[in-house]
This record gives C-alpha cells, structure tokens and sequence, in this order.
C-alpha cells in the first residue's frame, strides 16, 4: 500500500510538470499566433495550441478521477493498443495519398484540379511519404518498441505518463508535418520536409521516447538486453542524430514558417542524404529489424537462430550503413572520393543485410510448415524474402555504372517500394495481427481467412507495383541515353514521359490493391477488438496469449 | 570475444556509448573533409547571390515540391550534356540553402533551363502544362498568376541567408523590396541600382506579363530564368587539374 502511495505521488508530481509544461505552450502558441502575419504559421500556432489544451484538460480531468495510477505489477498496455490503432488509421491515410499521387501521374487531366494548387503532386507526394513512413511506420515502431521492451526486461514501461507524451506528442508532430505541407510548409529536404519548428517539436518527443526506452530497460528484472533492443536503441539513437543534423537551419524569423538550411550545395546535398539514406537504414531497417527478432521467434515459438550472427550483423550493419548516403549522388558534383566510398560501403552492406534476413529465415527451421497453415507467419517470412531481395537490388543500384541508369528513374521508385511495401509494411502487419490479440486479450483473430485475403491481394498488388516500375524505369533510362545512328538523341524527354502511361497505370492498380489488403486487416482488426469470431472458422492456429504482467514467465525464447 | 559482448548486453550506456560512437565514424569521415577541402568547390566566375525577387521565386519552387520531380544536377554522360548543357558544377549551388539537386526526373531536368524558353511559354506551361505539351504529367499551377507576391518579409529572409553565410550586403539587404519591385518591371529607374548589386545579366522585365501586380508567377518565372545562366564557362577550363574532381 505504501508503495502504491508512492508511485501515485510521483507520477503527481509528473503530471504538474507536464501541465506547467503545456500551460507555458499555450501561453506561448497565443503570443505565436497573435504576432506572425505569416497565415500558415499561424494556422501551425492555432493547431499546437488546441493540442496543449487538450492535453491539458485531458490531464485534470484525469488527475482528479485519479485515473493515473501506475501498478508496476502491470504492463503498461494503453498506450500500445492506440499505437496500433493509430497505426492502422495513419496506414489507411498514407497509402490513400499515395494511390492519388499515383492516379495523377496515370491520369493528369482526371486527378488534378486547377483551382486547388493544394492537391498538386508537389503538395501530396509529402504527405504520402511522410504518412507511410513517419506516420503508420512510426507508430508501429513506437508501439512494438513499447509492448517488446516491456515483455523482455520484466518491467512496466518508465516515466509513469511520459509514454502517453511520446505518443500524443509524436500524432502532433505528423499532423504539424501533413498540414504544413499541403499549405505548402517544407524545407524541401525529402523525407525531411517538416520545417524548424516542427523539427524542434519531434526533437523534444524523440529525446523523452528514448529516456522512456532507456528508462525501462534500466528496470529490467533480465541480466542481458534482449537483440530486439539493441536494434531499437540503434534506431533511436540514430535517427536522433541524423534528424537534429539534417535540420540544422536559420528561421526568416521566430515568427515564420519559412527557414534556410544552415549548409549548402554540395555539402547540403551529402547531409540530407547521410540522412536520407539511414532513415532507410536506421527508422525502416533497424526498427523493422528489432520487430522481427521478437515476433518471428514468439511467433515460430523458437529461439532465434544464431546468437553470434545476430551480434555480428547487428555491428557490423550500423557501422557500414552511415556510409551508403553518396550512392544519391552518383556522377553528381559531389568529389568522386566521396561517391566511391559510399559506392564500396553499399556494396559491403549487402552481407549484413543478409545476416538479418538469414537470422529470421532459419529462425523457422523445424516449423517450415507454419508457411503453410499460418498466414501471419507467412507475411512476416515473405516480408523478409522482400527484406533480402531489396538490399540485394539496393547494392546493385549503388554501383556507378548501374546508377548511370537507374538514377532519376523509376527504379528507384519501384526499390524503395519493394523494401517498403514488402518488407516494412509486412512485418508491421505481421506484428499487429500477433500483437491485436494478446493487448485486447482475445483468444484469437477475428479470421485467418481474412488474413489469407490480406497476404494475397498485397502480394499480388506489390508484384504488379514493383514490376511496372523495373520496366518503365529502365525503359526510361535507355530512352534517355538512345541515339539515333547518325549520332543524335533518339527521343525527346516528353516521348519518354508518353511511353510511362500504361505503366503507371498498373503502378495505380498494384497500389490500389495494397490499400485494398490494409483495409480488410482493419476491417479484421476492428471484429477482433470488439470480441467478434467469424462463425465458420475453427480455432486452427494457435495464437499463444502473451503474459499480462511482469511477474509471470516472459519471453522464454529470448536466449 | 563473445564473452566480451556480455558488457555491452549488460549495460544499457555502455549498448548506447558503443551504438553512438560506430555511428557517427562514417558520416564523419565522409561529409566532414567537404568543408576543408578546397577541390571541394570549384573557382567559376559569375556566381552570385539570388536576387530579391529570384528568391522569392525559389521558395515557391520549394513550396510546390518542384525538387520532387525536377533535378537541378545535369551529370556528365554525353546524352545528359547534349540534352540538358554543360554538367552542374559544385560552385553553382554554393549558395542554395537548401540544395536543389532533387533525386527523380519526372519531368526534365531544370539546372539550365533558364533562358531556353521565352516568359510567354513559361506562363502557358504552368498555367495549364497540357496545352503546351499534351502528353505532360505536371500539375497545374494557374494560380500562381492570380496571386499576389507576398514579399513583406523579404529583408528578413535575405538577413537569414547572410546568418547561413551568402554574401548579401547591408546595401542589398536595406534595398531588399525596392530591387524585388524593379527586377519585375522593365520601366523601373531602380533599375540600374539592382544591376549595381548583382551583376549586369541580370533580367528585369515583367515577368507575367501582368503589369498590374507583383504576382507569384512573376517570382517563379524570374528565378527559372535565371537557372544555370550565371557561370562564365568562356573561362571555366573543364580538363584542368584542378577541376578534376
């Protein structure tokens, strides 16, 4: 009891930190909104302030219900059932975004619309990338990371309300980011756009995230941090380096939503793609990787298949891949040395890519047969046949000669959605169907069958998005580069643009197909969490309910 | 050895000092020697500052996400430079906060687009991109010229690039709106002044053909005008040593 008393004072004490917090952020967000003739910042202003009073409401409101109490005999589940939710929610946006930007480019003349500049492909692009990747990828992230690093150390997540903070924090940072850039709000810096407001925003989220990981892992009743951790800690340590670097630059003034980077050219351009490249690295690669060496194990039931090789890969991946960025930039006027070091470092990446992807394959061996009667099983393995298909295609790329080619492209395109679509949203769907019914504490998925559903339209959908894009992609390459036999140039740009069409017509398709899977997984997601099993399907899978608190028996497969 | 990764599993600071440290060795050895090393940057004559008005036309090129399906960075293989001109060099975006380069080519490359079509073809083209060119995928932009340029921040945006190092002087800063307003009109006596400080190619006319405001289009014609037309290549010798990069 007196225990109890104390958790409960402390995490007072918390609370009236946090809202002095958000009473200092609103105060600041009406002087914001008040002094800035800038209309878009000030939009910026009014959305952030709306957010603090909310939270600040949501906040005495809850502490005068007492509803904050932290029983450390408990996981600190809440927070992890509204990642998901958010994820699926932000999952649907993205992709939706994503499939318009795809039917303009089919179809100009139908999906644009002169009088609403806002809908343009510059505007939107963003949105969909920042959607799928930072918006549905990261809440994944967040919301495995939450439910992994509690199972493996035994111990309720740390800071008593600081989860719900990164959580809330961070659907205010996508919905800063999102809007900001249909109103045109950008630092033009891809997959960076958001600008320095914003940025300082993410930056305050990210820090409490990581103390809230770190926080737990100290709690741990486990001697050893588990693998999946250290792939989680490398992300997050990671992407905050890479993002407080990147987005380095000087306001016009406080008071807009306009900045300039602190570099330029040449030495802009390698830092935003050091960046831009370990974002794939470090947010869809380690991330995604930490995922998989937790629920391909519990799901499989086995322990991991090698303890050595997952530490040599692991190193071995995050020192080589800080090096790949100049791949962007090949033939550029970035110096050849620098180019030719990031070329030699892509290329040894492809090993301990492989590792990963090696290390949850054989995980399954003696279960192959989970390929068969386990549809969640199979998308996570086929996301990690995906996983090595592209970083073998990625090292191809990366080589000079090749990337003659490939560059400007839509190969390009067509690799960032074999890596994404197949490896990062699979093992994200993969981790929700396992994880929707333990946190809801359901015996099992509302279908499997929808599941088979989901596997197969998106399959399909990813095969027709990603071969669509190899053959216009190099098609376009060798258009660009075809001469005539008396020595000129055999096609004007725009006949390569022409010759795209029914392409990108099937790109739309493939891409319409995959949302099409997502939403049955919602639409299964939903029945599952309101209790709901479809009549006609017995009970074959074996969905093993997770332990509720940390003084039950935890990952048994771990070591 | 494996007896000596046991530390790391089990100190969490130790996991985080050993994560930080084999992070940072790549960006470090890549991108720092970038800022020492002087082949880094070419010497090319006729780089300048953007103008007021070239400026504000550049943060609409950013605002519309042009980046995303325009590069600004024409590589050296034959077809490129026959398509496109003389290859991008590292000097022509010395001043570009950000940089341009963009990574994907929708459309054609833009780095020296700049005088090749006439400000007539630009207005048709953005106004509505398919009554110029029927098979083009660009979004439209007629609203560029009906919107009115927004330039009551311009001296603060050139303070802000002068704190990120482009050389603007107190002369053009304090000049800032008046160079803007003559670069967009042809008649203007300011004209001259504005060609004091950046240089005489510089183009002063009225870009949107709208004599009667200061539009959005005007802004983001001037600064496509102006793309990959500063450098003097009649003294850039390509093939000597130094330029070998």
């Amino acid at each position: 009891m007196a225990q109890l008393d104390q958790t409960n004072m402390r995490s007072g004490s918390g609370a009236g930190l946090l809202s002095i917090g958000l009473g200092l952020g609103i105060v600041l967000t009406i002087f914001m909104a008040a002094r800035t003739v800038d209309a878009r910042f000030q939009v910026h202003a009014f959305i952030m302030m709306g957010a603090f009073i909310c939270a600040l409401a949501a906040l005495v409101i809850g502490l005068s219900a007492g509803r904050f109490v932290q029983d450390q005999g408990r996981y600190e589940d809440g927070v992890i059932r509204a990642g998901v939710i958010a994820a699926l929610f932000w999952a649907v946006i993205g992709m939706l975004v994503g499939l318009v930007i795809a039917l303009q480019l089919a179809w100009p003349s139908i999906f644009y619309f002169p009088e609403l500049g806002w809908l343009n492909f510059g505007r939107l692009r963003p949105v969909h990338t920042s959607g799928v990747i930072f918006a549905f990828g990261g809440n994944v992230l967040i919301a495995t990371s939450f439910y992994v690093v509690q199972r493996t150390c035994k111990a309720r997540l740390a800071g008593g309300l600081a989860p719900w903070l990164v959580f809330w924090g961070y659907q205010l940072f996508i919905v800063l980011a999102a809007t900001g850039y249909v109103m045109g709000v950008t630092q033009s810096r891809e997959y960076a756009e958001p600008e320095w407001y914003t940025d300082i925003w993410l930056t305050l989220v990210w820090v409490t995230y990581l103390l809230v990981f770190l926080g737990t892992i100290w709690k741990r009743k486990e001697p050893h941090i588990y693998v999946a951790n250290w792939f989680y800690l490398a992300f997050i340590v990671t992407i905050a380096m890479l993002h407080i670097v990147n987005n380095l630059a000087v306001p016009v003034s406080p008071l807009s939503s306009h900045s300039y980077s602190l570099f330029s050219g040449v030495q802009d351009a390698l830092i935003q793609w050091w960046y831009g490249h370990n974002a794939v690295g470090f947010f869809l690669t380690a991330g995604f990787l930490a995922i998989m060496y937790y629920f391909i194990p519990k799901r499989a039931e086995r322990p991991i298949y090698s303890y050595r090789l997952s530490i040599v890969h692991f190193w071995a991946l995050i020192f080589i891949y800080i090096w790949a960025g100049p791949h962007h930039l090949h033939y550029t006027a970035l110096p050849q040395w620098a180019q030719t070091l990031g070329m030699t470092f892509s290329i040894m990446l492809w090993m301990p890519s492989w590792g990963g992807m090696i290390n949850g394959l054989m995980t399954l061996s003696g279960a192959w047969d989970k390929l068969r009667t386990d549809a969640v099983m199979r998308m996570m393995i086929v996301s990690l046949a995906f996983y090595g298909m592209s970083t073998f295609e990625g090292p191809v790329m990366s080589v000079r000669a090749v990337n003659a080619l490939s560059h400007y492209t839509d190969w390009t395109i067509g690799h960032v959605h074999s890596g994404a679509l197949g490896w990062v949203g699979f093992v994200s769907f993969g981790a929700i169907y396992c994880m929707v019914p333990w946190l809801w504490k359901r015996p099992r998925l509302y279908s499997d069958r929808l599941v088979e559903w989901h596997f197969w339209i998106a399959t399909t959908g990813i095969l027709l998005y990603i071969a669509a894009m190899w053959v216009s992609g190099i098609m376009e390459g060798l258009m660009w580069r075809k001469y005539t036999p008396e020595g000129f140039l055999a096609y004007s740009f725009v006949q390569t643009v022409s010759a795209k069409h029914v392409s990108n017509m099937v790109r739309a398709l493939g891409g319409a197909m995959y949302l099409t899977g997502t939403l049955i997984m919602v639409y299964n997601v939903w029945r599952t969490i309101a209790g709901h099993v479809r009549q006609d399907e017995t009970g074959a899978v074996l969905v093993q309910p997770s332990a509720s608190g940390p003084a039950s028996t935890g990952l048994a497969a771990a070591q | 050895m494996w007896k000596h990764h046991q530390k790391l599993e089990r100190h969490s600071l130790l996991l985080v000092i050993g994560i930080l440290v084999v992070v940072a060795i790549g960006g470090l050895v890549e991108i720092s020697p970038l800022f020492y090393l002087e082949s880094t940057i070419e010497k090319v004559d006729g780089i300048r500052p953007y103008t007021p008005l070239e400026l504000e036309g550049r943060d609409i090129y950013v605002r519309e996400g042009c980046y995303l399906c325009h590069s600004q960075m024409i590589r050296p293989l034959r077809d490129e430079v026959e398509r496109y001109g003389h290859y991008s060099l590292a000097a022509e975006s010395m001043y570009d906060h950000p940089f341009q380069w963009g990574s994907k080519r929708t459309g054609p490359d833009l780095a020296r687009v700049g005088g090749k079509y006439s400000d007539g073809w630009h207005i048709d083209h953005l106004t509505n991109p398919r009554a110029v060119v029927p098979e083009s995928v660009m979004p439209p932009y007629a609203f560029l010229a009906k919107k009115e340029l927004d330039y009551r921040d311009i001296a603060d945006k050139l303070r802000a690039q002068r704190a990120v190092r482009v050389p603007y002087t107190n002369a053009m800063i304090a000049n800032a709106a008046k160079d803007l307003e003559a670069q967009a009109d042809e008649f203007s006596s300011d004209g001259t002044a504005l060609k004091q400080r950046y240089g005489p190619k510089v183009n002063q006319r009225d870009f949107d053909g709208n004599p009667d405001q200061i539009s959005e289009m005007d802004a983001l014609i001037a600064y496509l005008q102006m793309l990959g037309t500063t450098v003097d290549f009649s003294t850039y010798k390509a093939d000597a040593g130094e330029n070998l990069r």
